[in-house]
């Protein structure tokens, strides 16, 4: 995937006046554009190349298990939920957030949307609680950040424990098993739309639609363009306190969406639901490239990111190990997953 | 912005619009009033001495711990003499010990404590029995027995036990027989004691041999994602356990996304979704190994009875016990009449 050519980027730290993050890493003289794009695919192919690695351990330690398609649609099923988060959490992340709230999020979504009352509405009416409620969240986050001048790591805590808090209002503790039949198919191996997992399909439609905004929208530019340098882009003209309203909309959205995958998949709401997903979600950003200052991400990478977690999961359960080898394995597989990506970065670089 | 105004009172009674629906939609009252949870007599009706009793929980946020205030709630409401003082539940310690001090300080007779963490609440225990009020030790126990006058609980190493015997009878003669654990959180003492017993249970059966363990976190979404793992690995099995019905639900969900059914499934904790299920007979879920909220009820009883200085009845102590631990009944089919008004939502 070619990286945005964001003119903005290029008020980064060279300038002298920056007192936001800096945009790019130092060595980007002479470089340009070119080399900013090439740094993204570098980036990705090292992902793309750890991915191998992994398939490579699963299919050697568990042949039988790791390597059907039964398994290839548990790997991306299990993805689809968290990677639909982590999209919105990139976008917000690339715009200069953070958002710490989508857990709870998709928690308080996931429970309204299962109550009884909303359940008597049918499928249109758990889809649409579901939406309107992740929006109603991500709008709060961005009217307090944008405007309200909360800085975001501090709004969206506060959100994280509201909703949280709501949620478990609304549950009571409760676990809201879900009755729509309609809802309940769609999680049934006979909704499989040609063997692909329709929650897959979605994911793949939001990771497409995330793609295009940050690349081929002027929306896409001026995220970038104010995770960058925000002050710069202000002088640019553009609004940032809208684009900042925007993107916690959009991560408020993107949860609404995984929510309703959520009671899809399990059937069921709870006040327990995406329990930690913020930092799942913010790891595999990362994992996947996009620079947590601000100013620089790709979508793609950080659907590598979701796909390299969730298929480390997957070997390790296939494999048995128990909780405190999957532990300590997995920091360790962070590490490394970024160290090879830094070797390769300054490979690809001289 | 005079023009973007129709474009506002759009979105705006778009906005209002869905805030009403919503506002509507957080309602979980059922339409018809479901049927009182307790329908037992209590033991000794007759109303003695008025007792006031401190009860402290934890915050609700499970099904199970819901159903442990539900209990003492209603069993108090049953003796007319018993007055329930109770604190708004908290996880927090801080917040937890500060509510125990308000009620010793508010002078009730007897105090029943369910700690958010056991050993952290073990010095307001001491605290309470210095100041001459007996306390019931609710399942979590204090690091020292001197903070309670008695304690009463689960067992979670004969869950695991009574969970291991029954697969281990219900799979007899059938020879090299695969069973599969479905684990709780890992990091609970509570689920390496359940762990425990169910693999010693298994130690009874030669032709049994335990192929795959992964715990799950208590939460549907985690028995969802662990148990359509766990089906992976393991193409065929004879037998499942899982220790809590709440991941319960998600791990039927995963089975039934499988397509599996080639096994026995055996549920832990006792939840109404999980009974009925059992009941209805037509899901892989054939038992559920309690761990009874009613043990809530239990401790108002013991409370109320250390409140007037009686003992319990059916025992020919003159005090009661120090410490009770609860049996935990496997509940099947034939009897799940029985169980099923105390199974927790």
């Amino acid at each position: 995937m070619t990286q945005p050519a964001p003119s903005a980027q290029h008020h980064g730290p060279e300038q002298g006046t920056v007192t936001g993050p800096a945009a790019a890493p130092p060595s980007k003289q002479g470089g340009g554009l070119r080399a900013l794009g090439l740094r993204a695919d570098v980036r990705n192919l090292s992902l793309l190349g750890v991915l191998a690695v992994l398939v490579a351990v699963g299919g050697l330690t568990e042949p039988d298990a790791f390597l059907d398609t039964g398994n290839l649609q548990l790997i991306l099923t299990q993805s689809s939920v968290i990677g639909v988060v982590t999209v919105g959490v990139t976008l917000v992340i690339i715009g200069g957030g953070i958002d710490l709230s989508v857990g709870a999020m998709v928690a308080l979504a996931s429970v309204w949307a299962t109550t009884l009352a909303t359940q008597d509405f049918g499928f249109a009416g758990i889809l649409f609680t579901a939406v309107v409620v992740g929006l109603a969240a991500g709008l709060v986050n961005g009217v307090l950040i944008a405007y309200g001048r909360l800085v975001p790591f501090i709004a969206t805590l506060a959100m994280l424990a509201s909703a949280r808090g709501l949620a478990l209002q609304i549950t009571d503790g409760k676990t809201q098993i879900v009755t729509v039949r309609s809802v309940l198919d769609l999680g049934l191996p006979d909704a499989y739309v040609l063997g692909i997992p329709p929650l897959v399909l979605v994911f793949a439609a939001v990771t497409v639609a995330g793609w295009l905004i940050l690349n081929r929208t002027t929306f896409g530019r001026r995220t970038v363009a104010i995770g960058g340098n925000a002050e710069a882009a202000r002088l640019a003209g553009i609004d940032v306190r809208r684009q900042r309203l925007y993107l916690y909309l959009l991560s408020g959205l993107c949860c609404g969406i995984a929510a309703f995958m959520l009671v899809i998949l399990s059937g069921s709401g709870q006040n327990t639901n995406g329990n930690l997903y913020e930092l799942d979600a913010i790891a595999a950003a990362i994992i996947g490239g996009t620079l947590l200052s601000g100013g620089r991400g790709t979508i793609v990478g950080s659907v590598l990111g979701v796909l390299i977690f969730t298929t480390i999961t997957n070997i390790f359960a296939l494999n048995n190990l128990q909780s405190d080898v999957q532990q300590i394995a997995k920091g360790a597989i962070i590490v490394a997953a970024v160290l090879v990506q830094h070797r390769t970065l300054r490979g690809g670089e001289t | 912005m005079p023009e973007t105004s129709r474009r506002g009172l759009l979105f705006g009674t778009a906005a209002v619009s869905a805030g009403a629906f919503l506002t509507a939609c957080t309602s979980n009252e059922p339409k018809e009033a479901a049927a009182a949870p307790d329908s037992r007599p209590a033991a000794d009706d007759k109303p003695g001495k008025p007792v006031t009793i401190g009860f402290a929980g934890p915050q609700a946020d499970h099904g199970w711990l819901n159903a442990i205030n539900v209990q003492a709630k209603a069993r108090a409401e049953k003796y007319s003499e018993v007055t329930l003082e109770t604190t708004e539940g908290s996880n927090d310690t801080a917040a937890q010990i500060g509510q125990v001090k308000t009620l010793i300080n508010k002078k009730v007779d007897v105090l029943v404590v369910l700690p958010a963490d056991g050993k952290a609440l073990t010095q307001v225990g001491l605290e309470a029995m210095k100041a001459g009020i007996p306390v019931v030790n609710l399942d979590r126990v204090f690091a020292s027995p001197q903070a309670y006058r008695c304690w009463v609980g689960g067992d979670n190493y004969g869950m695991g036990l009574n969970a291991g015997h029954y697969i281990g009878e219900q799979l007899k003669g059938k020879a090299s027989a695969k069973v599969v654990e479905l684990a709780g959180i890992d990091n609970l003492e509570l689920t390496k004691q359940r762990s425990q017993g169910f693999a010693d249970a298994l130690k009874n059966y030669s032709n049994i041999e335990l192929v795959a363990r992964q715990a799950a976190d208590f939460t549907v979404e985690s028995g969802q994602a662990k148990m359509a793992q766990l089906l992976q690995a393991q193409k065929q099995f004879d037998a499942l356990w899982n220790h809590d019905d709440d991941q319960g639900v998600g791990a039927l969900r995963a089975i039934q996304q499988a397509g599996r059914d080639e096994f026995i499934m055996v549920g832990g904790a006792g939840a109404k979704s999980a009974m009925d299920a059992i009941k209805a007979g037509n899901s892989v879920l054939k038992a559920t190994v309690l761990y009874p909220p009613t043990m809530a009820a239990s401790a108002i009883d013991l409370a109320r009875a250390l409140g007037q200085g009686k003992g319990v009845s059916g025992l020919s102590e003159m005090e009661i016990p120090t410490s009770l631990t609860l049996y935990s009944a496997v509940v099947t089919e034939e009897n799940i009449d029985q169980y099923l008004p105390t199974g927790f939502s």
